[in-house]
């Protein structure tokens, strides 16, 4: 150690002083409050018919909108590292863009599009209903799969899928038997952020889906309702089964990731 | 590996047996971008741009949202200043102090990418509210603003320095160390120089994330014009206001800004690539 102890208790107690009260002390006071008046209440309010609705549309969206960006992520990673094409630097750079974007302007620009007098009349209703959280949803959570994949891609390199080609494997083959094996991983760790994002959308989704109770009302949406509606404690429960998801995510991701790298 | 290169085609003779793979793959994912990312987002130009430019210059610079934009800049600016240092700090700690629980904390330092932005407001509302147990109430302040925004952007400098850190030659610093040099030299002289593109590039991303924040800042920040309002929230505004060209206006700047951004983090992640290679 090159730092002498007092120093490096010093720096110790800073930095988790800081992660403490920013981040340690918050998230667990809000379990606190949480549970403060007892499991019945906490249970009562995230099975209120508004609540199930919202659990209910908050899953079926990102079971729309996870596995289409994971099967498109996947083909765009493979564009990105394998292709020859030129245009590879342009992709790249709009893959980040919803990364970067806010994401009210995201939802601005569904409505522009798909919304009343927009560019794209479609025989059903998207903005103020589901397939616009949906779209929202698909947009906001679109780089995770790809940004993911891209680096194992890369490292794996082409030896084997050329060997398997020598061999006489069709392309598609060389993809199920090595590719596809060689990046697993990754494909599941960006799966696994791409739930997480889905799940707690809040700005974008809060843009294009009109807020009915019942209809298009996602879990993030019910928790900011109720805090509105001063229902704190009905707000704390909300928050809290999505922080439950969120905590579930952080150890999946660790359960993944060593092995991930270890796989190599 | 040098693996026998009489068997692989060489690119140029491959090209036409490689073509269809690599352009149906470019056209399938160039197809789902621009229907999904870059078609909304031309029509947010469009939009902006609709009345001509005098009409979008008069909404982007209608008071409100130049004060909106403005406020946005230099909380975000703070907020990535912040996290390069408090960033560096926690990134040092996790890295090279040991202590019980450490593999805990690094675990929940990704915490605020999973948790979602409004129950992060939320969160902080609680501990730092009107019913805050500890006494302190910034709620409806700058202050407030600047809190969610250091909330939602604490991993990316601790994520961008952590593993620059942990490759980082401890050789160096011992012989700096044997040479006679204190701690405080060591750190502004070996350690800041080659962790300073991680930082800066981690402070980049902190930037781009807070100037479009939207669902941690709206419950905490009371959405004060002229004062606590941020972009996003103004932008919010004008879209329930049914004012979309003032919207399509002030999201514009936006775009451009995280445009900018994007282009910088990429070159300077180029240099370090650059300046990694010359180092080999």
């Amino acid at each position: 150690m090159t730092v002498a102890r007092p120093w490096r208790l010093g720096l110790r107690a800073l930095a988790l002083g800081y992660l403490g009260a920013l981040l340690l002390v918050p998230v667990g006071l809000v379990f606190y409050r949480t549970f403060e008046g007892g499991l019945g209440e906490v249970w009562a309010s995230v099975t209120t018919p508004a609540a199930v609705s919202a659990f209910w549309l908050t899953v079926t969206v990102a079971a729309i909108a996870v596995p289409l960006n994971t099967v498109l992520g996947v083909v765009c990673a493979l564009a990105l590292v394998r292709g020859r094409s030129r245009g590879r630097a342009l992709l790249d750079l709009v893959i980040d863009l919803p990364f970067a974007v806010s994401p009210i302007v995201i939802g601005l620009s569904l409505i522009l599009v798909f919304g009343a007098g927009g560019w794209i009349e479609l025989p059903f209703q998207v903005i103020f209903s589901t397939p616009g959280i949906v779209l929202a949803t698909t947009f906001v959570s679109l780089p995770f799969v790809v940004r993911e994949v891209v680096p194992v891609l890369r490292e794996v390199g082409e030896e084997q899928e050329q060997a398997a080609a020598t061999l006489g494997a069709s392309r598609w083959q060389a993809f199920w038997r090595i590719t596809l094996p060689s990046i697993r991983f990754g494909i599941v760790y960006g799966t696994i952020l791409s739930v997480a994002r889905a799940i707690g959308e809040f700005g974008a989704v809060s843009v294009v889906s009109g807020r009915i109770s019942g209809e298009t009302e996602t879990l993030t949406l019910l928790v900011e309702k109720r805090f509105n509606n001063f229902d704190l404690a009905g707000a704390y429960a909300a928050s809290t089964v999505l922080a439950l998801i969120a905590v579930a995510t952080l150890l999946a991701l660790t359960l993944v990731k060593p092995r991930q790298e270890t796989s190599s | 590996m040098s693996v026998p290169a009489a068997p692989l085609p060489a690119p140029s003779a491959g090209w036409s047996s490689r073509l269809p793979r690599g352009t149906l793959g470019l056209g399938v994912s160039t197809l789902w971008l621009s229907l999904i990312v870059l078609l909304p987002l031309a029509a947010v130009v469009a939009r902006s741009g609709e009345g001509g430019l005098d009409a979008f210059w008069s909404a982007a610079s209608s008071r409100q949202a130049v004060a909106a934009l403005r406020f946005t800049l230099l909380v975000s600016l703070a907020v990535a200043a912040v996290n390069a240092v408090a960033g560096t700090l926690v990134a040092w700690v996790l890295v090279r102090d040991a202590f019980p629980g450490k593999r805990i904390l690094n675990a929940l330092i990704d915490l605020p990418f999973a948790l979602p932005t409004i129950v992060a407001g939320l969160t902080l509302l609680a501990l730092y509210g009107r019913n805050s147990p500890v006494g302190i109430d910034v709620s409806f302040t700058q202050t407030a603003v600047a809190l969610a925004l250091l909330f939602v952007t604490l991993p990316f400098v601790i994520r961008a320095v952590q593993p620059v850190l942990i490759e980082l030659d401890r050789e160096m610093e011992e012989a700096a160390v044997s040479l006679g040099a204190g701690p405080a030299r060591v750190f502004t002289r070996i350690v800041l120089p080659n962790l300073l593109p991680a930082i800066l590039a981690g402070g980049a991303l902190a930037f781009a994330r807070a100037v479009g924040e939207f669902g941690s800042v709206v419950l905490i920040s009371g959405n004060i014009p002229f004062d606590t309002q941020v972009a996003s929230v103004y932008i919010f505004k004008q879209i329930e206001s049914d004012n979309p060209v003032g919207a399509a206006a002030v999201s514009v700047v936006l775009l451009a800004l995280s445009l900018l951004v994007l282009v910088a983090i990429r070159a300077l992640g180029r240099r370090g690539a650059r300046t990694q290679r010359r180092a080999a």
